[in-house]
């Protein structure tokens, strides 16, 4: 509509034409829409040529030679018909169309080839009832060569898991609460407030494999003191407590920081409402200030869970592993689900068949994703669905 | 109408008590209730005591690795011995700046594009729902990460290798012969780039969409094209935010014991990345702290190590937090 009113205009006023053709080279869109489909299909079939002609059309490469060529031919084509300005400006956007593909392909991948190779291992019977007690080298090659399902389960896995996670989140939920609440409520800025929250940033970078050796160091120096005195005679600090202990360096930095952000967007209405009638300040907190921010705190600690849940290096030097089912916290090895999968990928239970045992794993890796990702979706709901009425605010 | 009633009834009720004392009556509130300045206190108390427990934690952190760790530089017969778990510590370090390197590298650019897209590229809608997948990528465990990378990606990797041995040699990094497995430290490196990248992407993201939206639109006013906008508004606020942010990632990078543990063909030092070999501080530690026996030389030098990884990751996170808040500072003034 414009060019025609344009080229119309054009005979009947030669003297404006060469400022109306500059103003028509930034106006008008030199490039149809459609230009970069028919380079992308160009290039595809361009790689795909070259793939079948150089190698025996490896997937891979005719991937990232066809992103090549797109990328390559679209700024030349771009620049030659509107120039160097536009072109850069399309192989910005090329290119991070590009990285997003890139970062997709890797999750893409993960979840594929878990669910695909998992699902088997999860169907075999008695997977999610039986542990690892009498599965050994043998019977793993029975089961390969006679067909047979493979024997084994992750039941005290499962177990181990539940019962070190609940451990570390009754430890780390009380401390990290009180912790926000003294740093909202109790302190307004002082220097103890400040270091707590930088040490609390400090904390969240801690390695988890450090954490686990503090959980060691810090069990074995307690079990030592209580055996000078006499009280016990245990030495041994590898229990489910020890892992519950490392867990709860990695879980409280971030009780504190999803809670403390939580207790701060409580209005102060509410806790002057509280205090102008005459309520004391902790019965504020416990009956106002808690209350309104309960959704934001249940989905972060959940939330928390669901990183504790996945982490496999603190338990492994604090908790080590077992096949059968130790439900005692202060007794004995304990086997957590991502410490199962770990060894069933580094020691085969048979070395020189590793199937059954990758089979487990996967299968394992998959009961793993299935629960973080349900804690991650159960966090959203509760701060969705118990998010306080914002009352037409 | 009921509803109204029963709080009248029950204000009935208290009256009568009220009465009684006279002092009770100038503040019947806050002098009547003797239980509630007992739990005023004791509530300020476990406040203050759980804050000054978490600086106790990790002081405390600090002190046993230390005292656990003097075994491994330190012991009767020999005196001091720094040498020694010198020349046991640097590789394993290097191992573990090389991996973190090439993570970083791989890691930044993308991390950063994918930000740009949910920010600046992708409609809104999506955007939403991309960042939710884009924060999968963050709570997937780590040792589903080490697997993959193990079962699928190393095997992937291997013709890549041999061709980048076959055109590339004289370059000292694909130098050496190529790994049949591909569990080297370039496939760990990759593994480890996968997860940083949700993290330097949910930070660089959060500060792409604080740009100031007038910044943007003067710049676009001045007739500049996307990109020259997002170079010339976006980019110049955030560059501190996209920094604290690869910081973080390094520091996750550095810490990640399980994806490398399982990735990794360990072995001694080599800078060719295409062969095994090469190990990191955190793999090193969960590869054989649980065969250390306790109280050994060996435990404790694993635990020195450990302290080598924590001094490293805190010095690299406290970088970070400095870099966030002297940004502050300036974006007050936006």
């Amino acid at each position: 509509m414009t060019s025609s009113t344009r080229t119309a205009e054009r005979p009947s006023n030669p003297s404006q034409e060469p400022q109306g053709s500059r103003r028509n080279k930034l106006a008008q869109r030199p490039l149809p829409p459609w230009t970069w489909v028919v380079v992308l299909v160009a290039s595809a079939v361009v790689a795909a040529a070259l793939a079948a002609l150089f190698t025996d059309f490896h997937l891979g490469f005719v991937f990232v030679t066809t992103l090549v060529l797109f990328l390559v031919t679209s700024y030349v084509v771009t620049r030659s018909r509107a120039g160097r300005r536009k072109a850069n400006d399309e192989l910005c956007r090329n290119l991070v169309y590009t990285a997003f593909i890139l970062a997709l392909i890797p999750l893409v991948s993960l979840l594929w080839s878990v669910t695909s190779v998992g699902m088997r291992g999860l169907t075999e019977p008695g997977f999610l009832t039986s542990d690892m007690m009498g599965v050994s080298g043998t019977t793993d090659a029975e089961s390969v060569q006679e067909g047979t399902s493979v024997q084994g389960g992750i039941v005290h896995a499962l177990v181990g898991s539940l019962m070190i996670t609940l451990a570390a989140a009754a430890i780390s939920v009380p401390i990290g609460l009180l912790t926000s609440i003294y740093l909202v409520e109790y302190s307004r800025g002082g220097p103890l407030a400040r270091a707590i929250t930088f040490f609390v940033d400090v904390m969240t970078g801690i390695p988890s494999i450090v954490a686990g050796l503090f959980g060691v160091a810090a069990m074995s120096w307690f079990l030592g003191v209580l055996n000078q005195a006499g009280l016990i005679s245990s030495s041994r600090s590898t229990m489910g407590i020890t892992a519950a202990i490392a867990l709860s360096v990695l879980m409280i930095p971030i009780v504190v920081r999803t809670t403390e952000e939580m207790l701060r967007v409580v209005p102060n209405e509410l806790r002057e409402a509280s205090y102008a009638m005459g309520v004391r300040k902790w019965r504020t907190i416990t009956k106002v200030v808690l209350p309104t921010a309960i959704s934001g705190i249940a989905s972060g600690v959940t939330l928390a869970l669901a990183r504790v849940f996945g982490e496999t290096a603190p338990i492994l030097v604090t908790a080590g592993f077992v096949v059968n089912v130790n439900w005692n916290l202060f007794q004995g090895w304990m086997t957590a689900l991502p410490v199962y999968i770990y060894r069933q990928f580094q020691n085969p239970i048979n070395p020189s068949l590793s199937e059954p045992s990758y089979q487990r794993a996967w299968a394992a890796a998959l009961v793993l994703i299935f629960v973080v990702m349900m804690l991650n979706l159960i966090a959203r709901i509760i701060a969705k669905v118990f998010a306080p009425k914002t009352g037409g605010r | 109408m009921p509803s109204t009633e029963e709080p009248q009834s029950s204000a009935a009720t208290k009256n009568p008590r009220r009465r009684n004392g006279s002092a009770d009556r100038s503040n019947p509130l806050v002098s009547g209730d003797k239980g509630g300045v007992a739990g005023d206190k004791v509530f300020n108390g476990l406040a203050l005591a759980a804050g000054v427990t978490i600086l106790l934690v990790l002081a405390f952190v600090a002190i046993f690795l230390t005292f656990n760790s003097v075994g491994a530089v330190y012991t009767e017969e020999e005196g001091l011995n720094l040498g020694a778990f010198f020349s046991y510590a640097y590789p394993l370090l290097l191992g573990s700046l090389m991996a973190s390197a090439i993570a970083l590298m791989i890691a930044t650019p993308v991390a950063v594009g994918v930000a740009l897209y949910l920010s600046h590229y992708a409609p809104p809608k999506l955007s939403r729902t991309i960042g939710y997948v884009i924060d999968l990528l963050a709570a997937i465990p780590s040792v589903v990460y080490g697997a993959w990378g193990m079962t699928f990606l190393a095997p992937a990797l291997v013709p890549l290798y041999d061709v980048a041995h076959e055109y590339l040699d004289f370059i000292p990094f694909f130098a050496g012969t190529p790994s049949q497995t591909g569990r080297t430290v370039l496939t760990g490196g990759i593994v480890l780039s996968v997860m940083i990248i949700a993290i330097i992407t949910a930070v660089s993201r959060e500060i792409f969409m604080q740009t100031p939206k007038l910044h943007e639109e003067a710049a676009l006013a001045l007739g500049a094209t996307k990109w020259e906008m997002i170079r010339t508004a976006v980019f110049p606020f955030a560059r501190a935010g996209i920094i604290s942010g690869v910081m973080l990632g390094l520091g996750r990078a550095l810490g990640e014991t399980m994806a490398v543990a399982l990735v990794l063909s360990v072995g001694p030092l080599t800078f060719s990345l295409i062969s095994s070999g090469n190990s990191t501080i955190p793999a090193e530690i969960a590869l054989n702290f649980p065969e250390a026996p306790p109280g050994s030389e060996r435990q404790a030098q694993l635990i020195a190590i450990g302290l080598v990884l924590f001094l490293i990751t805190l010095v690299v996170n406290m970088i970070a937090r400095w870099i966030v808040s002297r940004h502050k500072e300036f974006s007050g003034a936006n």
